[in-house]
């Protein structure tokens, strides 16, 4: 019994003293944020005129075509890359993005407020003051119909199923490399050179090998969907994945730099069960070696 | 040369010339331990055990961490973590037990506070085991900064930056520790040195010393009961097992330390692999930048209560500096616990239910010890910095006072 009661303090002085240290002294250090916000609710008014219309794939296709061409390949569609990857990002300050999944990977509310325009849908105005302007120009002359079509071409044309890998790959991978994904072929580099990313965005972007452990689901959740909310004044744009496309994401950036998550979770419980019975001799030996003591 | 007779078995063979038969009865089987204890009195046993386990995970960590500040981060994170087999293992292994060593430390530490197993005669026991805690917290640090992450390489600056305060020699000796300006790859391969080598090997000689202190004043028990064990263990031999005041080591003792050890383990390997990120902090994925400093810096938990001292005394008072004195503050709370049996006049040795004001006086320096502790934490801003003042200077007071508290007890009981 007294023992017990000596357990008790033991555990509640080192729960007390965890409690404080860990979730009460992490929740002042990184106060909560709200929730990711998938329906984009912030857009949802410049986009209303567009949303009430049916978008036409096929009228869509020749707009694409002939307004985004220029700068974007689509190669599921026969589009390669104008130029290399160094030439555009040196062109345009980052490389920009293939437009063949798109229609998969973000959010048709997001991309259409997007193409009206790139800097106030990703978030990202406060970096193109003073002259400074996205390498993309805001499409806002266009009609709502015309806006609506082009979505609806984009959604048209992409996958239906996308490996991990590949939404990274298009999602992430202009700015970002991974390279614990191939360490020795070293292919997971950003698609962007160093120094054009860097000086786009005004520091190198941040290797994401081990973001899993570093930053953890909770924050890339609500991170990824709009990075203001966690880092004011970053210079990440809000992407606009949709909650598909960053799972996909987070998955990816588990299975790379938790790669052995699967095997601590089957391990763990054996581990646990062999102590136990560990435990249970430990105790059975001692009431037999004190029997004869007490 | 001693005469040597052809012997019948192995056994007999290692006797004759090892003396195994007394030397087993020294060490275990007449080793006498009171019986009178609870389960606080296996943390030795417990400490003994984390400290193999850090050992022998810490070779397998060594077989492929490269200590270098171009390798380091990614020898960790990517060859240890994804690519060794069970290499993740170890590292778990080897960073949670570095952090569960310390709270077994300091539940080891303040039973012996608690039961008054420091003086009269126990204060080598004390001493010695203060080293380890001292050692044990070098070799935490040194071992903190070899994933070479965000928080090793911050956690090294700021530490290492504390010795510029030292008068006169304070900026010579900084660059004498770190190996160069800057905390950089030297500093890095000396901590290398430091936690691989020397701190594990003094720490290893310790150990052996503490031991040792146990030997002749003996073990303390759970009432402070004085008697004669060389009596006693006349009656266990005798057979008077119940009767008699004491155990062997072996096999009694030792069959106590592992059902404890039992409940231990499952909780340390539950950390291992289910909750591990209080032991290895996300920020130490980042890996290192010189450029970044990170929003909160803080140092492990285990040192945060020092780091709090330290860090309280954030104003100028009397026109001594703040950093100056918190300095001092930082050192005074790193050697007051080594003082501890000079400090307690009280000239018997008694549990502290049994001495009402110094009862009061360890609950207080507990919850002090807690509040520093998650204040050293939190960002020094606003209230919190005052709390983590007013229990910066409440610790230095408790001990200043410790004298004057043991002695009313004494007084009370008529021991003075």
């Amino acid at each position: 019994m007294r023992e017990l009661k000596i357990l008790a303090v033991v555990v509640a002085l080192t729960l007390i003293t965890y409690w404080g240290v860990e979730p009460f002294a992490h929740s002042q250090m990184h106060p909560h944020v709200a929730p990711a916000d998938f329906t984009f609710s912030d857009v949802q008014e410049d986009i209303k005129d567009i949303k009430a219309l049916q978008g036409d794939a096929a009228n869509g296709e020749t707009l694409v075509t002939s307004n985004c061409t220029a700068c974007h390949s689509i190669e599921a569609k026969g589009f390669p890359p104008v130029m290399d990857n160094a030439s555009s990002a040196a062109a345009y300050g980052v490389t920009p993005p293939d437009l063949s999944s798109a229609g998969k990977l973000y959010n048709a509310d997001y991309l259409a407020a997007f193409i009206k325009n790139p800097a106030k849908a990703s978030k990202v105005s406060h970096k193109f003051v003073e002259g400074r302007v996205h390498p993309m120009p805001a499409y806002d002359w266009l009609q709502p119909q015309e806006v609506a079509d082009m979505v609806a071409y984009l959604k048209s044309i992409a996958p239906k199923e996308m490996t991990n890998k590949q939404v990274f790959n298009d999602a992430c991978q202009r700015c970002h490399s991974i390279k614990y994904a191939d360490m020795k072929g070293g292919t997971m580099a950003a698609f962007t050179p160093n120094a054009d990313i860097k000086h786009y965005m005004g520091k190198l972007p941040p290797d994401l090998s081990q973001f899993i452990r570093s930053r953890g689901h909770e924050y890339l959740e609500t991170f990824v969907n709009d990075p203001e909310k966690n880092l004011e004044g970053t210079a990440m744009p809000r992407v606009g994945l949709n909650e598909e496309a960053q799972k996909q994401v987070v998955s990816y950036l588990e299975e790379i730099g938790d790669s052995k998550k699967s095997q601590r979770e089957e391990l763990g419980p054996k581990f646990l069960i062999y102590l136990v019975i560990f435990a249970i001799f430990g105790f059975l030996w001692k009431a037999s070696k004190w029997r004869d003591v007490h | 040369m001693a005469k040597f007779e052809k012997s019948n078995s192995v056994g007999e063979w290692l006797d004759q010339r090892l003396n195994l038969t007394t030397f087993n009865k020294v060490m275990m089987t007449e080793y006498w331990i009171p019986k009178d204890i609870n389960f606080l009195w296996a943390m030795g046993v417990l400490l003994a055990t984390t400290f193999g386990i850090l050992i022998i995970s810490g070779i397998f960590l060594m077989m492929y961490y490269k200590p270098d500040i171009n390798l380091a981060f990614d020898s960790v994170n990517y060859t240890i973590m994804q690519e060794v087999a069970f290499g993740w293992l170890f590292r778990h292994i080897h960073g949670v037990a570095a952090s569960v060593v310390f709270l077994v430390i300091y539940i080891h530490m303040f039973t012996g506070i608690y039961y008054g197993s420091y003086k009269q005669g126990r204060e080598m026991i004390w001493i010695s085991g203060m080293l380890l805690f001292m050692t044990f917290s070098a070799a935490g640090f040194s071992g903190y900064m070899l994933p070479w992450g965000q928080m090793s390489y911050w956690a090294a600056m700021v530490i290492t930056n504390l010795f510029g305060g030292v008068p006169v020699i304070g900026d010579a000796l900084v660059v004498w520790i770190r190996g160069d300006f800057n905390v950089a790859d030297a500093t890095l391969t000396r901590f290398f040195m430091l936690h691989v080598f020397l701190l594990p090997i003094t720490i290893m000689g310790i150990i052996a010393l503490h031991f040792y202190t146990l030997r002749i004043p003996h073990v303390n028990n759970q009432n402070s009961d004085e008697f004669d064990f060389d009596t006693e263990a006349e009656k266990y031999l005798a057979g008077n097992k119940k009767e008699s005041k004491v155990i062997p080591f072996w096999p009694v003792f030792i069959s106590k330390d592992l059902a404890v050890l039992g409940v231990f383990l499952i909780f340390y390997f539950y950390l291992v692999f289910f909750h591990y990120d209080f032991a290895m902090d996300p920020v130490n994925f980042d890996p290192a930048n010189n450029m970044v400093t990170p929003a909160h810096i803080y140092p492990e938990w285990y040192f945060l209560w020092s780091y709090e001292v330290l860090r309280g005394f954030f104003f100028d008072i009397f026109g001594f500096k703040a950093f100056n004195i918190g300095l001092i503050a930082f050192a005074f709370a790193n050697v007051i616990f080594l003082l501890l049996p000079w400090l307690d006049r009280d000239p018997k040795i008694l549990p502290a239910h049994r001495r009402p004001v110094f009862f009061v006086w360890f609950w207080i320096l507990m919850i002090d010890l807690i509040v520093l502790t998650v204040y050293g934490k939190l960002p020094p801003t606003g209230a919190n910095a005052w709390v983590g003042f007013f229990a910066a200077v409440s610790f230095i007071l408790l001990f200043v006072i410790l004298p004057i508290v043991t002695k009313i007890d004494a007084k009370k009981r008529g021991s003075l």
